[in-house]
């Protein structure tokens, strides 16, 4: 798993990512997705859902979280250190300036505009990154899967279920899939 | 001592926020805005506002927020890095077991199986921005078509092409959509 990484790449992208994803923790594991897996290939698709779920279930933002994670998987400990300085110095730097200028800052026309068509853009790079990962579930051609893939969707979108619920029943999922084919393997 | 104060309030926000984003929020409201009073209820909505318009975890925002104001720069600084601990510890120690421990079995069979639920909370996130931008709500049942934003449309559509077919650069779309749906905005 030792990858040719370059730390000031690392921290040059992370920094990057940190400072133009709005809308959250998911944004920013579609753009560590994009950047990392597709184009500079230090980690692999599955890999990276892997260290979205656990990175979920741990307490803690989840952009932060992930952070760590890639960090720790792509560079070791020096990589966590780089990735999470990146992701925290943009927030710490952008909300120091704007706590000073609050009131000029929310009321402005232009940024409020900019903030909401900015949406659309940050709704296009996450759609393209699910495709994406929806593409290769429904390639494995495990229909139980696809079909609790599309389950999970409607329970999250529409029934508000909490993304750690979600993780933790198919964790058990999981563990219970496991043992149901290794007994008939063994039969 | 302040600083120890507000290094151990952001430590409990830290590692009790589970599920992230607006679940820190009643944590921060109860120790930060009832518990010790750092913030008035006024403030606390404004720092709301303010994380939703900047990039960054709204714990880590709302750290920079209330460390600056209660001691300056470095208060800024120890309330994130009390915010972050408890991160760095359990995702480090989670990290080590992955590499570890991937490669058996069990553990490959539970992370497969888990794949499909996050590419469908990915997309459910996806989904909620996307209806934000295009009708100004997220929530199914409130959509009417009629308030469909057409130039949020073209914009969402330009993009994905885009993204899709020439494989444009996430940073560089957010950054497009923002300057050209503004002008348009301004122009139309």
């Amino acid at each position: 798993m030792e990858k040719k990484i370059s730390y000031g790449k690392l921290f040059i992208e992370m920094l990057k990512i940190s400072t133009f994803t709005f809308g959250g923790g998911f944004v920013i594991i579609g753009m560590m997705q994009k950047k990392f897996c597709d184009e500079l290939h230090w980690v692999s698709d599955e890999e990276v859902l892997d260290m979205t779920a656990i990175a979920q279930s741990a307490p803690g933002a989840l952009a932060v979280n992930s952070a760590i994670i890639f960090g720790y998987r792509m560079g070791g400990i020096k990589g966590v250190l780089v990735s999470t300085l990146a992701t925290i110095l943009p927030p710490i730097v952008i909300i120091s300036v704007i706590c000073n200028i609050y009131d000029a800052f929310s009321t402005n026309k232009i940024i409020q505009i900019a903030l909401q068509v900015m949406r659309a853009g940050v709704a296009a790079v996450i759609m393209d990154v699910v495709l994406g990962m929806g593409e290769k579930v429904f390639e494995t051609k495990d229909w139980i899967n696809v079909c609790l893939m599309i389950a999970a969707f409607i329970a999250s979108w529409i029934f508000k279920v909490s993304s750690i619920t979600l993780i933790l029943l198919f964790l058990c999922l999981g563990v219970a899939r496991y043992f149901i084919e290794r007994k008939r393997v063994q039969a | 001592m302040i600083y120890l104060q507000l290094f151990f309030v952001y430590l409990q926000i830290g590692a009790f926020a589970f599920g992230g984003g607006y679940a820190a929020m009643p944590l921060i409201q109860s120790l930060v805005v009832e518990g010790k009073g750092w913030l008035t209820m006024a403030e606390f909505a404004d720092l709301t506002t303010i994380a939703e318009m900047t990039p960054g975890p709204i714990a880590v925002n709302s750290a920079t927020f209330v460390g600056q104001k209660m001691a300056g720069l470095p208060g800024a600084v120890i309330c994130t890095l009390g915010c972050i601990l408890p991160s760095l510890i359990i995702v480090l120690i989670l990290a080590y077991l992955y590499t570890k421990f991937s490669n058996l079995d069990i553990v490959k069979k539970v992370l497969g199986q888990m794949r499909p639920a996050v590419v469908a909370m990915i997309a459910s996130a996806g989904m909620g921005i996307l209806l934000m931008g295009l009708f100004g709500t997220s929530v199914f049942a409130k959509i009417q078509f009629s308030s469909l934003r057409l130039i949020e449309l073209c914009v969402f559509i330009v993009c994905f092409i885009l993204l899709r077919c020439k494989k444009a650069g996430p940073i560089q779309i957010i950054f497009l959509s923002a300057v050209v749906g503004t002008i348009l905005y301004c122009v139309l």
